[in-house]
């Protein structure tokens, strides 16, 4: 599904992919763990489309298809999904006005009808009893006044409603509580399908005891430096990020 | 190059010249009422065109800009097809105003029940005491032109008590290129509410409106007062209020400015009793080479006065934004809270946003303060809305309606509101398909 090939983006001139070479495959979950600073957000943004990036090597295979140049509107429509370490706050667009322009301009895009209004509702209200987003928050404008674990709740509703075919997950554990963690993670874990991969980016081994991935890749310093099953994040959470620390630089 | 220079007029103001001579005598109203034409054009002549070393205007210089004058409107056109409604879905009595002239015929006073509507005309015949009450405390040169050539417009007249509901618009509509003088009068009595509207459209001619109009709110009234100054392209809008309100009245006006080549709106609003409120907001959008200026004076001349003012201005191409705006607190106005900010949004690079803040405090128990920033649409929130696959244009206009909502909100009137929504949500589409590839 996605294929990186010799990644290198820089932002002002400073190169923070440094070549990155990573293959996830239909149907997979593969994890990315790395310290700070390692460029796992800059990845992530990178995939999404993100504009201010220097690409200066390298491929993004998405479906066999270069997306390099591909804005990020476009990648969303063809089904990758980003959720964001950070999500913004949108004062004055109501939560349910952006979900439907999102839901729609998504199906508009693949040349599919638009949602009637009912039909779209019930969708939203399905999505979001699972995932403890409440009517309220769904009034409010869009991320404003929403804790933490709100903001990344809205995030997987967001990922549920749009059904991507590849989701990547940065940091969605930050900032959870482990009753949070529990509900986000219960909350992928549903969306886990053999047509679906995901690429879920942390810090901490915690959430991939819930989320169980196929691979996981350690980055370091704009690279994939290691990769292995799930047994590496133990290792990881054990031994901590010293020794790639040191390697890569 | 010396003092003489001021006598040079320029071809605009020799046009004004020649217009007021020609008029002076048929102009309409008493004698009073014609001393008070030839006092104006007077303090006009001696002024001449406001240009950028007039300090209210510094940003506007007409003396500049204002080539020339087309000639006064002279009386009804014929013409009955009236441009599209600006506010359509909005339920409201109309009163319409083509070059200036009250047109029954094409009104509807409906839902005015205990309401007088009467054509400034007859006012001017009566020499009615009230006229130039609130512009004659003004000392701008546009207002004494509009004093010297004012004819057309209407006077809306609620008695104490008298609570309308249903809004009611003048509608102002000009066909062809003409100078119009338009003087209004709006007067709410002890107690009475209105919500009332002025929009400003017109035939796509080079035209001038230059309107004042005169507002008097009376103790405990509550006025909603919203602007739609949608004039067409080639054309000058200078529009002028000059409000007071009085003890515990409540009065929030909306100034939503997106048509003329060149605009200045100015209100001016006094405080004439303690414990009134008064919420100024306005929403400015604009592109192309459009210039939009808008002027706002808040007199706070009595204790106890509270004043919110929110401007917000989105200028896209070449456009010249301006927002000046000055809130006096005169000597012993204590407790007066006036808060006052101003917000750009620039579309382009080539666009500018001018802002002028003033406070004027005499009074040392006060609460004023004022803010002001500009910049680009939010490049984190854009790429959040693009990442969820919502088109470039329309997450724009997202982010766009979302910054300006503050301001139309902020007047209280959710049926105002929404039409007035629906126009900058219209701009937004117009512009969405001028930039789409
Ligand atoms: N917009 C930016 N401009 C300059 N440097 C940046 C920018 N964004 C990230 N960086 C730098 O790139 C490096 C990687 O950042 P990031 O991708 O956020 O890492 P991670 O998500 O792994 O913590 C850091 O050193 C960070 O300071
Ligand atoms: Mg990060």
């Amino acid at each position: 599904m996605l294929s990186i090939k010799n990644l290198h983006a820089s932002i002002d001139g400073r190169e923070i992919l440094r070549g990155i070479d990573l293959e996830v495959p239909t149907g997979q979950v593969h994890a990315i763990m790395g310290p700070n600073g390692s460029g796992k957000s800059t990845l992530s943004y990178v995939l999404a489309g993100r504009e201010g990036y220097d690409i200066t090597d390298g491929s993004i295979l998405f479906d066999g298809e270069e997306i390099v140049e591909t804005p990020a509107e476009e990648r969303a429509a063809k089904g990758i999904f980003l959720a964001f370490q950070y999500p913004l706050e949108i004062p004055g667009v109501a939560t349910m006005t952006f979900l439907k322009a999102a839901m729609n301009a998504q199906r508009k895009a693949r040349g599919e009808t638009e949602l009637t209004t009912p039909d779209f509702m019930r969708r939203v209200k399905t999505s979001a009893e699972k995932l403890n987003v409440t009517q309220e928050m769904l009034r409010r404008p869009l991320n404003v006044g929403f804790s933490g674990g709100e903001k990344k709740r809205n995030e997987i509703l967001q990922m549920a409603l749009l059904e991507p075919k590849l989701a990547i997950l940065d940091e969605t554990d930050s900032g959870l509580d482990i009753d949070a963690l529990r509900v986000v993670s219960d909350g992928v874990n549903a969306l886990r399908s053999p047509d679906r991969s995901m690429l879920v980016i942390t810090h901490y081994q915690r959430l991939l005891d819930h989320i169980v991935p196929d691979v996981v890749h350690v980055m370091a310093a704009g690279r994939i430096v290691r990769s292995g099953g799930p047994e590496l994040a133990l290792e990881l959470e054990a031994n901590g990020y010293a020794d790639y620390v040191g390697a890569a630089a | 190059m010396n003092a003489e220079l001021r006598s040079l007029r320029t071809e605009a103001e020799t046009a004004l010249a020649e217009s007021f001579a020609a008029a002076r005598n048929s102009l309409p109203g008493s004698a009073t009422v014609k001393a008070a034409r030839e006092r104006a054009f007077a303090a006009f002549e001696g002024k001449g065109l406001p240009h950028r070393r007039t300090e209210p205007w510094r940003y506007t210089d007409l003396r500049a800009l204002l080539r020339t004058v087309p000639p006064r409107a002279a009386g009804a056109a014929a013409a009955t097809a009236l441009p599209a409604d600006p506010l359509p879905g909005l339920d409201r009595a109309r009163i319409v105003v083509v070059d200036g002239v009250w047109r029954p015929e094409l009104s509807d006073l409906a839902g005015l029940d205990g309401v007088t509507v009467t054509a400034t005309e007859r006012l001017l015949a009566e020499g009615d005491e009230r006229l130039g009450g609130q512009a004659g405390r003004l000392d701008d040169a546009m207002v004494a032109l509009n004093t010297a050539l004012m004819a057309g417009g209407v006077a809306i007249d609620v008695p104490a008590g008298v609570d309308i509901n249903r809004a009611v618009e003048i509608a102002h509509v000009t066909t062809g290129a003409v100078a119009t003088y338009v003087r209004n009068h709006i007067w709410v009595g002890a107690g009475g509410s209105l919500r009332v509207l002025e929009t400003f459209v017109g035939a796509d001619a080079a035209y001038q409106a230059n309107v004042v109009t005169e507002a008097v709110i009376g103790d405990r009234a509550k006025v909603i007062w919203a602007k739609l100054q949608a004039e067409a392209a080639s054309s000058v809008h200078i529009g002028t209020l000059a409000a007071s309100i009085g003890a515990e009245a409540q009065f929030d006006h909306l100034t939503l400015m997106t048509g003329a080549a060149l605009s200045r709106s100015q209100s001016f609003v006094s405080f004439g009793g303690e414990f009134a409120r008064a919420g100024l907001f306005g929403a400015t959008m604009v592109g192309g080479r459009q210039h939009a200026d808008i002027m706002l004076g808040v007199d706070h001349a009595v204790p106890n006065g509270a004043s919110r003012e929110l401007f917000k201005a989105v200028m896209d191409g070449r456009a010249e934004g301006i927002f000046q705006g000055r809130i006096v607190v005169r000597p012993g106005a204590q407790k007066t809270d006036g808060r006052m900010m101003t917000q750009g949004l620039l579309l382009s690079e080539e666009a500018t946003f001018s802002v002028k803040p003033e406070l004027e405090i005499f009074a040392d128990d006060v609460q004023c303060a004022h803010g002001a920033t500009s910049g680009q649409i939010d490049e984190d929130m854009l790429f959040y809305l693009l990442a969820r696959g919502i088109p470039r244009a329309e997450a724009e206009t997202l982010l766009v309606t979302a910054f300006l909502a503050e301001a139309i909100e902020g007047l209280g009137d959710e049926a105002i509101g929404e039409a007035f929504e629906v126009v900058a949500r219209d701009w937004l589409a117009r512009r969405g398909r001028m930039v789409a590839p």
